[in-house]
């Protein structure tokens, strides 16, 4: 969907030519080493930053010059790495800012969601403050869930949580694919990502390095070596 | 200095001379001596502000802590007034000195984990504070009723007004290192609101302390550095400069030559401070400054001490109003607590520096001689203005009463239109920083 | 007996005028609390802003006044208010889009934006003093007591009475009005959880697709309309002189911190601890004293914390403490 993208911070080019795509119902996870312009690459994606060249197509129509808000509107929701919760509101009132933009029902969006996430439910009156790592990502990924995005981006979603919550994390990730949605991600966690992944995107230095299916990546022996760790 | 800064100064000594020519000279010389210490002022704000970013809304304290110093230094000792209270003043100073190392002691000997620790530590001051002012409030009684009408306070120490300006500055300093080491923590919006309460607490103990500062009485017939018009006339020197000079209103040369004898001297000191000030932003600690104030955080990265940075400015700033305080009450003669209030002696040195172009010290004196000389000289053309579009109506219709009477409040308005448009549209100020 | 009169005259010189300043504090201190979640500035033209309304008020309740309109035995002022706070949120909005919208488009500093509201003070200041001069005044015109200090005396037999105001019921109710709607408005409604969900994090509002503008405008028409009836209250409660508006701005940003900045529950709470303060701290308790204690043990001096000048600088030492102490207030505020 995103195509020849160059893009950068104060006339260094960050991201190099690099071209990123996911199917409605996939998963796309986007792996590399530090500073390899992963984040960078996402957010060019999103339209928090300026492409000097490419473009991002979405579902068909070109939103190369979309703010990011319009984005929103058009069905990407993005979770960004730091942040990503409302800690003064209530993990319920986080869910309806989530669906400020909405027309439709909110409750029966927000019991949807509650179904994809029971502990959720269970602290809805709770302040996301006061929640734990593990449970502030999940309200965040409900949060732009709220949305109701046919696009969902997360900034890597399990950094700072325990191995446990990770899983659980990468699960509900599998599950908000099957109901359609398409997922790009990306991820510290190479391998544990490239496992859930229907396409993986090696970044090198903001250029793309290899580009496969995430079983075929794992299969790589040149990507393990260089970016699992053997 | 470039070519640019001769231009806008030019103008504005342009400006004064055209009042010269028009209203009267008296007039011009006495707003070109309080433009001068309006600049002393915006040079102590731009220390702070310009070199070092510090949001200091408080300077209205400090000139008031100065112009009471001047009060201290130079009146003559009421000594009646010592003879009644010494005993009193003395034993609470010696019970505050008691308090203070009780307190300390306390907080010694208790073990930081001890929950006794802030129990004891407000017991003790509340003690204190009983302690002092059983001695201290019957001292002050006793001296605030000693001849109520023409002293009723401690008096001075009775030494040349010119001494009273260096103190001034140390005073303020000693002043601003205390109130520096506590709200210098604080950041933007906080430490701002910070000092603009600390300064407010400053003045209402200066009002209401009469012992100390006569409070909302004033204090009257402060010495002066310079000869009295009247004495002038008895000069045979002097007399014979105006028939020199062809001057036929000896009254008016007179009070004119001392106008100019005060303008000299604030000249001088104004000069002193330009030059310093200009010495330090060009040394290697000015560039710090600057770098302190562009980024605060890369700078503690490395390694610079930046808080003791910011005090030292901050004390440096502080020194300069509290002299420019003291200047104030010479010139004056006089010591008013009441006139102090945070439009005319905070905000408005804050708009002089923004005029003049923060950070750099030339635009400073200038925004402070152009602010002061649009401060006063905006009621006379105010009234002008009125009373040319009011021509046609009676002079006491309602309108026109009306008018007259906001025409001294268009300099609020003014100040604020300056410091909003040139914000907006030279955030750099009139001679930008280099 | 004794108790019942200690009671009276506790009640008549310290809870009552503090409860009554205390809403007027509340109320301002609200106004501030919002632009600052919101816009993230410290409004020092806040006093302007409430002097503004009042003023506007006064002028609109001496129209009606001369055309005979009035609804005695409230005062007439409270008809005029409704206009008064249409006025403030007008010249409130016209602030915003002629200053400070340039410098949220910039995304310039706090300190900016802080200091651009030290401009609009100096202009405000000026504007009010022209159209309405500096002078004193007073325009309740209302019935003046709901109960006197007599007559409370004739009834109770007690030696102390307690009076109350008519405008002191008048601000309780008022306050508690806006405050109940206020709170219900920002904790229950869309977009009131849309200025909280701002305030607490903007990116991720602006991903929410929550529009800023509209939250900006939002806080504007509130804290507008506060600062008109905050500032109408306390002149109809006491009087309107221009310079008070001027030095008021302390004791409320006073009362903001105390309470924790952008905390709107936080300013009420604030507000009322500021009032508390200054008139008990500076009242003298030895009347009270007097009748509590045994005979022969009445305090000698005036059993008086402070002494009734220093009555402002109560706020201001609060002010100084709690910023050092505790600048996150009693409610965690943010932080610059």
């Amino acid at each position: 969907m995103a195509t020849g993208m160059t893009c950068g911070y104060g006339g260094t080019y960050i991201v190099n030519d690099c071209a990123l795509w996911v199917n409605k119902g996939e998963i796309a996870v986007i792996v590399g080493p530090n500073g390899a312009g992963k984040s960078t690459a996402m957010k060019a994606v999103f339209g928090m930053l300026n492409l000097c060249s490419g473009s991002v197509v979405f579902n068909g129509d070109d939103i190369t010059h979309l703010a990011p808000q319009e984005r929103v509107r058009i069905g990407m929701g993005f979770v960004p790495q730091n942040r990503n919760v409302f800690v003064s509101l209530s993990v319920e009132e986080n869910l309806e800012m989530g669906a400020f933009i909405s027309d439709s029902n909110v409750s029966t969006l927000k019991e949807q969601v509650f179904e994809l996430f029971p502990i959720l439910a269970e602290k809805r009156n709770q302040l996301a403050g006061n929640l734990s790592g593990g449970q502030r990502q999940q309200v965040a990924v409900a949060r732009a869930l709220m949305t109701q995005p046919r696009l969902l981006m997360l900034d890597e979603p399990t950094a700072g949580v325990s191995p446990i919550v990770m899983d659980e994390l990468f699960d509900r990730i599998v599950e908000i694919a099957l109901t359609g949605v398409a997922v790009i991600m990306v991820e510290q966690n190479a391998r544990q990502a490239l496992e859930i992944a229907d396409q993986g995107f090696v970044l090198v230095q903001g250029s793309n390095r290899f580009i496969d299916s995430g079983k075929l990546l794992l299969a790589n022996e040149e990507v393990r070596r260089s970016f699992l760790g053997g | 200095m470039t070519k640019h800064v001769g231009v806008v100064y030019f103008i504005t000594s342009i400006a004064l001379l055209a009042v010269g020519a028009l209203q009267s000279w008296n007039i011009a010389l006495s707003i070109f001596n309080l433009c001068i210490i309006s600049a002393v002022m915006a040079l102590g704000l731009n220390i702070q502000w310009g070199y070092a970013g510090l949001f200091n809304v408080g300077i209205m304290g400090f000139t008031a802590l100065g112009a009471l110093t001047a009060v201290v230094v130079s009146m003559p000792k009421v000594q009646r007034a010592w003879v009644v209270a010494s005993n009193g003043l003395i034993l609470s100073f010696l019970s505050f000195i008691a308090v203070v190392i009780s307190i300390v002691l306390a907080r010694r000997l208790l073990p930081l984990t001890s929950s006794l620790r802030l129990p004891v530590t407000i017991g003790l001051l509340i003690a204190g504070y009983l302690l002092i002012g059983n001695f201290f409030l019957p001292a002050t009684k006793q001296i605030e009723a000693i001849d109520p009408v023409i002293s009723g306070y401690l008096g001075g120490m009775g030494l040349p007004i010119l001494l009273s300006w260096p103190i001034a500055g140390i005073v303020t300093a000693v002043a601003g290192w205390l109130i520096g080491k506590v709200s210098l923590g604080l950041r933007g919006d906080y430490f701002a609101i910070a000092t603009l309460g600390i300064s407010d607490i400053i003045i209402a103990i200066i009002k209401y302390e009469e012992w100390l500062s006569r409070g909302v009485r004033n204090v009257t017939g402060i010495p002066r550095p310079v000869p009295y018009e009247i004495d002038l006339l008895d000069l045979s020197w002097f007399v014979s400069l105006t028939h020199f000079l062809g001057v036929t209103d000896i009254n008016n040369a007179s009070s004119i030559f001392v106008k100019l004898c005060y303008g000299v001297l604030f000249f001088v000191v104004l000069a002193i401070i330009l030059w310093l000030s200009e010495r330090a932003l060009k040394s290697p600690w000015g560039r710090m400054m600057r770098a302190i104030r562009d980024n605060r955080d890369a700078a503690e990265a490395m390694g610079k001490d930046v808080k003791a940075r910011y005090l030292q400015v901050f004390i440096l700033g502080c020194a300069i109003c509290g002299i420019a305080g003291a200047m104030l009450a010479t010139l004056e003669g006089q010591f008013t607590p009441t006139s102090y209030i945070p439009l005319r002696f905070t905000f408005l040195i804050w708009v002089m520096v923004i005029l003049g172009g923060s950070g750099n010290n030339w635009g400073a004196v200038l925004g402070g001689v152009i602010i002061w000389f649009l401060w006063v000289e905006v009621e006379p053309v105010g009234n002008w203005f009125v009373s040319i579009i009011t021509a046609s109506l009676p002079k006491t219709s309602f309108i026109t009463t009306h008018l007259i009477a906001g025409t001294s409040y268009t300099r609020y308005l003014l100040m604020g239109i300056i410091l909003l448009s040139v914000m907006r549209f030279a955030p750099r100020g009139l001679i930008p920083e280099r | 007996m004794e108790i019942a009169n200690a009671f009276a005259l506790l009640t008549n010189f310290v809870i009552i005028p503090s409860i009554t300043y205390g809403a007027q504090l509340s109320l301002s201190a609200l106004g501030v609390t919002i632009v600052f979640g919101i816009l993230r500035f410290a409004n020092f033209s806040h006093g302007e802003l409430m002097s503004f309304g009042a003023m506007v008020t006064i002028l609109i309740t001496s129209l009606f006044q001369t055309k005979g309109i009035n609804i005695f035995p409230i005062p007439t002022a409270l008809l005029a208010l409704p206009i008064g706070i249409i006025a403030t949120i007008a010249i409130a909005l016209l602030a915003d889009q002629l200053i400070f919208r340039f410098y949220r488009k910039n995304r310039s500093k706090p300190i900016i934006f802080t200091m651009a509201s030290l401009g609009l003070m100096f202009f405000m200041a000026g504007l009010i003093r022209i159209i309405i001069g500096p002078n004193e005044y007073s325009f309740a015109d209302g019935a003046r007591f709901l109960i006197s200090f007599r007559d409370f005396k004739a009834i109770t037999g007690w030696d102390q009475g307690i009076a109350i105001k008519q405008t002191q019921l008048i601000t309780l109710v008022v306050t508690l009005i806006v405050v109940i709607n206020l709170l219900w408005f920002i904790y229950k409604t869309r977009w009131g959880k849309a200025m909280r969900a701002y305030s607490d994090n903007e990116d991720l509002a602006l991903l929410s697709g929550i529009n800023p503008e509209r939250v900006v405008l939002l806080a504007w028409i509130i804290a507008g309309a506060l600062a008109c009836v905050a500032g109408t209250l306390y002149s109809l409660d006491k009087i309107y002189k221009p310079f008070i508006f001027t030095q008021i701005t302390l004791p409320v940003f006073a009362a903001t911190i105390i309470g924790g900045i952008g905390q709107p529950i936080g300013a009420v709470l604030g507000g009322f601890v500021v009032a508390f303060s200054e008139v008990a701290v500076t009242y003298s308790f030895k009347k009270f004293l007097t009748y509590l204690a045994p005979t022969n043990w009445e305090p000698q001096g005036l059993v008086q914390l402070i002494s009734t000048d220093y009555k402002y600088a109560v706020s201001y030492i609060i002010l100084i403490v709690v910023l050092l102490l505790r600048p996150t207030g009693i409610i965690p505020g943010k932080t610059t």
